[in-house]
């Protein structure tokens, strides 16, 4: 392991081997849909044209997409011809090397300011509601007190979805009437969030697209009036990505990063047979750190970002 | 960002005017442009192959005809193709006794809930007797979210807690039956296809009450596990269609063709928004012009329909047929056409020429020169909005003062307006011909 979590606040980390056996159990898993590729690509043959054609195949198939693959397979060229390798198994450890370079380890969780909010944002389905229950049971765990907000008061019992995860957590909620002004109940929230001196707010928000206009307006007035509520606030702003999604996660990105300054990633869904491979084009142009991977429906199925088990998820297509 | 294909074939075609024949290093070139606008559009590397296989072939010795040069000759049989894999838009399957069953199957959030909505809005429409059923138990509220969307309809919804979903879905069918219902949807939980215990929840629910449709639900924003996840509940349950929903954002949507390449099953409706009418047939023509990313003028339009006032639209359209745009218009068409979105988004919808000249300006930039515009005619008198000419050097000193900006600024924007009034008559007298050049 790297050290990728020093400095973490104490306890936000499950501890590492748990971890990695969940993360392990996810890819065993998904590897049933996929071909055993590698064992044929990285044996004992000699690297040939075809070899650079399967693994462009390996990345594109891992939704890298045509820059960062092309760009992955250019390194790997140029290490072949300093490094003067001629095995196909010998390109393995590069590969992993050269994708593992790509990938920033999550930063350290530090919220110094009381109440912290954090605000979680993302297009429909991508899995916001359900990562807000898996962050406030981990940081619950970890003797934080926390409270949920439930700003999704557009979509169809969209609250209710969050009170009964507030239920099965015993955590408090402020939830919003259906069709009320999101802001309001964001407002609301913060406020008994900094008079009944909670540490940390997480604030759901109806998902949306990042091409609807109003939308994002709608967004960013909910940004204005949590800093309304209190100064500051919000102090972090997470994009929710599901795994699954192709280029078009990019461009969500963008979009959400410009709307309302995300700070950080989390990639939901990454136990589904999807390698997420976006990750890496969101990182190299938007330098958003990936904070946390979704890994299954419950509560407890949430890790830090590791990059070195993502990337063993992709080389195992 | 992407340009279009048309554009970069024609890059790879340049000072090819000849006619006669695509030779093969023609098609070879081609078929690499085409290749990368496929695999941007998140069709499966696998698919993509094969694709370019078929193109190819049917690319190479093909006459140009008179019409094209031979990057459009090449865009045409793409898009030939492509139309042909997409296969034509399909109804829905209700044949057979009432009521009949339609199961909606999918991944964690694709979707399938609001769709169930739709889909029950859509039938009622067409005279059916609808009775929709909660059939997940798993998700925190996912029942509740369709008993709100069957208040909102007035249809009713079974949900039974605690039963499993072939328990419930038969007791539901059964109450149907007795209620005189003529279509049960069945909404099912989210899973993913390497699932068994849920997938084989899906067999036992296709035992107990057989579907006259299984549809699989897919975010138009999947990327290349399209594929394997149609294979999966393919291999499962007896699909008969597929829904793509979220076709109101801006992915390209190329899992459609990889799912329909390998299942077969034929694309039945798109999901564009979130409210319960946002449900449309298929359109083969239309998704493959926008896997091509050939820009989705269609789309363009309706987004244009959707945020303009229509009898603001039609008045202006009268003045403007009448040679009488004024300046009070343009304030109007630009308030208008900022609520379609960001102008930087926009000119992604745009083909050919005119997405490029319109992403070449940073949307900063033309928003700027909006709020610009904006302050200036909202500076001026109504008599100055609709009579320009009155317009004289101390008026414009005004108005430059009102809007805190130059004269230069304000004599810049007359200018601009006379150009516009001067194209508006061209447009007027060819019927708009010549607009066809633009979108080359
Ligand atoms: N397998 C898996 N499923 C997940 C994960 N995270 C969320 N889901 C499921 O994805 C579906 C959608 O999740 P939600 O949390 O409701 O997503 P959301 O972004 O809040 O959705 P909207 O509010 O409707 O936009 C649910 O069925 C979740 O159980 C994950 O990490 N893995
Ligand atoms: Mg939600």
């Amino acid at each position: 392991m790297r050290q990728a979590q020093k400095g973490c606040t104490s306890g936000i980390i499950t501890p590492m081997p748990e971890l990695f056996s969940r993360w392990k159990e996810g890819l065993a898993r998904s590897s049933k849909a996929t071909f055993g590729r590698l064992a044929g690509l990285f044996g004992a043959t000699e690297i040939k044209p075809d070899t650079w054609d399967e693994l462009e195949a390996l990345l594109i198939q891992a939704d890298l997409g045509l820059e960062t693959t092309a760009s992955v397979i250019e390194a790997l060229r140029g290490g072949v011809r300093t490094g003067g390798l001629t095995r196909a198994s010998e390109l393995q450890s590069l590969l992993e090397a050269e994708l593992l370079a790509r990938l920033d380890p999550p930063p350290a969780l530090e919220f110094p300011a009381k109440p912290a909010v954090i605000l979680l944002v993302g297009v429909n389905g991508s899995g916001k509601t359900t990562t807000i229950a898996k962050l406030g049971r981990r940081f619950a765990d970890d003797g934080k007190r926390v409270l949920l907000v439930a700003a999704d008061t557009f979509r169809a019992a969209a609250v209710d979805q969050l009170q009964v995860w507030a239920g099965r957590l015993n955590l408090p909620i402020i939830a919003g009437q259906m069709g009320s002004d999101p802001g309001a109940v964001v407002y609301d929230g913060i406020q008994s969030a900094v008079t009944k001196g909670y540490d940390l707010a997480l604030v759901d928000t109806a998902g949306r697209l990042h091409t609807r206009y109003n939308l994002m307006e709608e967004l960013k007035k909910v940004q204005r009036v949590a800093g309304k509520a209190l100064a500051g606030a919000p102090h972090a702003v997470w994009l929710v990505l599901d795994a699954t999604t192709g280029q078009n996660a990019l461009a969500q990105a963008r979009a959400f990063k410009q709307a309302v300054s995300v700070t950080g990633i989390i990639l939901a869904k990454l136990d589904t047979s999807a390698r997420g491979g976006m990750a890496f084009a969101i990182q190299r142009e938007l330098g958003l750190p990936i904070l946390f991977a979704g890994l299954g429906e419950k509560p407890e199925d949430l890790t830090p970002f590791d990059p070195e088990a993502f990337v063993k998820g992709i080389m195992n297509s | 960002m992407f340009e279009t294909l048309t554009g970069r074939l024609n890059q790879v075609f340049d000072g090819l005017r000849r006619r006669g024949k695509l030779s093969e290093a023609d098609v070879d070139a081609a078929m690499r442009e085409v290749r990368l606008a496929l695999l941007e559009a998140d069709v499966h590397y696998s698919v993509v192959k094969s694709f370019i296989a078929r193109v190819r072939e049917r690319s190479v010795g093909a006459e140009v005809s008179k019409a094209l040069n031979p990057g459009q000759q090449v865009v045409k049989i793409v898009n030939e193709e492509l139309i042909g894999t997409l296969g034509g838009p399909a109804p829905l399957n209700l044949a057979g006794q009432k009521p009949r069953t339609i199961m909606l199957v999918g991944l964690q959030g694709s979707g399938k809930t609001t769709a169930a909505g739709k889909l029950a809005n859509f039938l009622r429409s067409r005279g059916e007797r609808v009775f929709l059923v909660a059939g997940d138990p798993y998700r925190p509220a996912a029942a509740e979210q369709l008993r709100t969307l069957g208040r909102q309809l007035d249809v009713p919804v079974f949900f039974e807690a605690e039963v499993p979903p072939p328990e419930l879905a038969a007791r539901a069918f059964e109450q149907a039956s007795k209620g005189g219902y003529t279509v049960v949807i069945v909404d099912t939980a989210g899973r993913s296809q390497l699932d068994d215990a849920l997938m084989g929840e899906l067999q036992a629910i296709v035992r107990k009450v057989p579907p006259a449709e299984t549809l699989l639900v897919v975010d138009a924003m999947i990327g290349q596990e399209a594929l394997h996840v149609a294979e999966g509940f393919r291999d499962a349950v007896p699909l008969t269609g597929l829904i793509m929903t979220k076709m109101d954002g801006d992915a390209r949507g190329g899992a459609a063709i990889s799912i329909r390449s390998v299942t077969g099953v034929p694309i039945k409706f798109i999901g564009t928004g979130e409210k319960l009418d946002a449900l449309e047939a298929f359109q083969p023509e239309r998704l493959a012009s926008r896997i091509l990313g050939m820009g989705d003028m269609l789309g363009l339009i309706e987004k244009a329909e959707a945020a303009f006032d229509e009898k603001q639209a039609q008045k202006q359209a009268e003045r403007l047929a009448k040679g009488e745009f004024t300046l009070e218009d343009l304030l109007e068409m630009m308030r208008s056409s900022k609520k379609m979105g960001p102008l930087g988004q926009m000119a992604d919808m745009l083909p050919g020429e005119m997405g490029r000249a319109a992403r070449n300006v940073p949307p900063e930039e033309m928003e700027r020169s909006f709020k610009r515009t904006e302050a200036i005619i909202s500076s001026m008198t109504p008599l100055e909005r609709r009579s320009p000419d009155v317009l004289n050097a101390g008026r414009r000193r005004r108005i430059a003062g009102g809007s805190g900006l130059e004269v230069q600024d304000v004599n810049r924007l007359v200018k601009q307006f006379r150009e516009m009034q001067k194209l508006m008559k061209t447009i007027q007298k060819t019927g708009g011909r010549n607009l066809g050049r633009m979108f080359g």
